[in-house]
């Protein structure tokens, strides 16, 4: 009996508990109640948009955010390193979608440099371990590069083209038709205003028929066609059983899968002077190339 | 408490036809033994082969892991024929820097080395260069002759 007693006094603890702990750590993006905003207006001041708008910029100054695997001194060490390594190259920003081409010094090649020019379908990772992954179709065969942003092997990153898609992940490309990730190797770059939105490419791609790598159609995507003319009975049933639309609202599963919005704005703020410092001297440096360049040379 | 008899044998029962039907791992995509390969070099053999859409099964693989990596030798069954080849793509995960195919592709050669084709059609990854010459042994099969008909490196 008493026993009972104890674990009914438990779960209701916990529930309160459980609610306390969801109504402390909401994540960056969820919205808060009307009671608690006016709350939390009064305890903290929001921070700026140009901190906030950082982790869409640099999402791998971000940790991992499994709670069991983090290691802060390992995190600030790492983000030392980074921008140690950025004051030798500029990385530029860029985003899934974005057309990339990339310089890397290659022991194997003739030049000892390799270049490859393709779609960014990936990133992946945080910290000094965050890579991305490069895709292009070369004379009618699909090519996908895997590489280590922070790699000393890289000699330049340039953006051609950038723009966001609709979807985190782009790795459906590969079994769509190979025109949606055909790009021109000499393709010349293309220059955005500064300070506006990044455009959003909202193609729909359209699927070569089976066997695919994956079950596209259970991943919820946005840019790719309805695939339901590809699918037989026995695969749309499947589909409809294995969807959870009830994810969304699951704010513990948001929570364990973000960084509180306390915790980027203070790592944020952390490097926001420094790197702030580098761009502008990696700016000053290609304007002063761009100078000599247009220089004409008198001799005698 | 053990479930009933009668509830196991129809546990047994589903869980072998699972078994049977589809996969329950991620799949590899590695290069074993009848893994259908693609012939992307310009001789008559491999050429017609793969326009009768009969594309080459591996019947072997040159390694002690029986498993084909790049550079890896492998011996392919080809419109009746047994020929010998190199893996110069792969469908697998690579290790950074190194690219991925779509597709496995092969280039055949005899056993000197010497490829069948005299141009290959698709790109090849540059750290072929530092494998195949790895390979190489002096007074047996000279594999670079592969790297000198490739029109493109990656």
């Amino acid at each position: 009996m008493l026993r009972k007693i104890c674990k009914v006094n438990l779960i209701q603890n916990n529930l309160i508990n459980s609610q306390y702990v969801i109504f402390r750590h909401l994540s960056a993006k969820a919205e808060l109640n009307e009671a608690a905003e006016s709350q939390e207006k009064k305890k903290t001041k929001k921070p700026k948009k140009a901190l906030t708008d950082m982790r869409f910029k640099y999402p791998e100054f971000l940790p991992q955010p499994d709670n069991r695997l983090r290691n802060p001194v390992l995190e600030r060490i790492m983000r030392k390193d980074m921008l140690d390594r950025r004051t030798q190259i500029n990385i530029p920003e860029f985003y899934v979608g974005s057309i990339l081409k990339l310089t890397i010094s290659d022991p194997h090649s003739q030049g000892k440099t390799n270049s490859f020019v393709g779609i960014c379908i990936q990133r992946d990772r945080t910290g000094l371990y965050s890579k991305f992954a490069l895709r292009n179709v070369i004379d009618h065969q699909g090519i996908e590069v895997m590489y280590d942003l922070y790699d000393p092997a890289i000699l330049k990153i340039e953006v051609l083209k950038l723009e966001k898609r609709l979807d985190d992940k782009l790795i459906y490309l590969k079994d769509a038709l190979p025109e949606y990730s055909t790009i021109d190797v000499n393709m010349e770059p293309e220059i955005l205003a500064e300070g506006g939105n990044i455009p959003v490419n909202d193609t729909v791609v359209k699927m070569k028929p089976f066997p695919w790598m994956q079950k596209w159609e259970r991943q919820g995507l946005k840019g790719v066609e309805d695939l339901d003319k590809h699918l037989n009975l026995w695969r749309k049933q499947q589909k409809v059983k294995h969807d959870s639309p009830w994810d969304k609202y699951d704010l513990m599963k948001e929570y364990r899968k973000t960084i509180t919005e306390e915790e980027q704005s203070e790592i944020f703020s952390e490097i926001f002077n420094r790197i702030n410092k580098i761009n502008e001297q990696h700016k000053q440096k290609a304007k002063a190339a761009r100078r000599t360049i247009s220089k004409p040379q008198n001799i005698g | 408490m053990f479930p009933s008899s009668s509830i196991m044998s129809s546990l047994k029962a589903v869980t072998r036809v699972s078994a049977n039907l589809f996969h329950t791992t991620a799949i590899n995509n590695e290069v074993r033994l009848l893994t259908r390969l693609r012939v992307v070099d310009n001789s008559e053999i491999g050429k017609r082969a793969m326009m009768e859409g009969k594309p080459p099964k591996t019947i072997h693989v040159y390694n002690q892991k029986k498993v084909g990596f790049i550079g890896d030798k492998v011996m392919v069954a080809i419109k009746g024929q047994k020929k010998k080849g190199i893996l110069v793509g792969m469908k697998q995960m690579q290790k950074p820097k190194t690219p991925r195919f779509d597709t496995n592709n092969v280039v055949l050669i005899d056993d000197n080395g010497t490829p069948l084709g005299t141009r290959i059609f698709v790109p090849i990854p540059t750290i072929l260069r530092t494998i195949l010459k790895e390979k190489t042994r002096s007074k047996g099969a000279d594999y670079t002759k592969l790297l000198a008909i490739a029109s493109r490196f990656v």
